[in-house]
């Protein structure tokens, strides 16, 4: 399975919170649950805003909530190929 | 199904059932036997002002009954704001909507570029604005499938 650009672990932290639910993070960061549930499944990337809030709720830092992959990054494969 | 979607649906259905209304309205009304009046631009002007206000108030009013019956069936409370996902949505469908209504307004320019009747140009405006709103809708129920 390809890994999307951007993967995260708010499923994985918000078991380790207490089990919190996505309605409850949703609460906390001022967002619908559908939103929640569309980050999870990245199906969809926060604002850097909304990204820092929730790494906030988890007392972490943003590189700990989402993961960057940059082998899956059309644009810098593209650029790579541009370059050579 | 999200209430957004079904907000969208009940736009989509409302959207058809206000001009299908207003169009039979205004041909047992007005136009019926008396074909001529589609080339006044007075008709056609009056038609227009009263159509976009009574469009909007009725979809506010479409949109309260169905947040009460919707309430009522589901238990569900509409949505208190839209978030960042949800104005994301709004704007994409937007641009949608502004292409399409752009397209139809080229097409009525077109039509009295080459000398058609100046009812088609305002059947055409109609046309555009109506189609437009309903894809735009279609786009956000889309997005909100798919989660972006």
């Amino acid at each position: 399975m390809t890994k999307a650009i951007i993967s995260n672990s708010i499923r994985k932290l918000r078991f380790m919170a207490d089990e919190m639910t996505q309605q409850e993070l949703a609460d906390k960061t001022g967002v619908t649950r559908q939103t929640i549930v569309a980050i999870e499944n990245g199906k969809y990337f926060p604002s850097l805003e909304l990204a820092f809030r929730i790494a906030h709720i988890f007392n972490i830092s943003l590189n700990d909530v989402f993961e960057y992959n940059p082998e899956n990054d059309k644009v810098l494969i593209k650029s790579k190929k541009t370059t050579k | 199904m999200s209430h957004q979607e079904k907000q969208s649906w009940v736009s989509i259905i409302s959207s058809i059932v206000i001009i299908a209304a207003y169009s039979l309205y205004i041909y047992y009304n007005q136009v019926e036997g008396n074909a001529d009046i589609l080339n006044n631009f007075k008709f056609w002007g009056k038609s227009f002002i009263i159509l976009i206000p009574v469009a909007i108030i009725a979809q506010i009013i479409i949109h309260i009954i169905f947040a009460i019956i919707n309430k009522i069936i589901t238990n569900e409370d509409m949505p208190e704001f839209s978030d960042e996902r949800d104005k994301l949505f709004e704007l994409k469908s937007t641009r949608i909507t502004h292409w399409i209504f752009i397209v139809g307004f080229m097409l009525a320019m077109g039509s009295q570029a080459i000398e058609m009747q100046p009812s088609v140009m305002f059947i055409v405006l109609i046309f555009s604005g109506f189609v437009s709103g309903i894809t735009g809708e279609l786009v956000k129920i889309m997005y909100y499938r798919r989660g972006f």
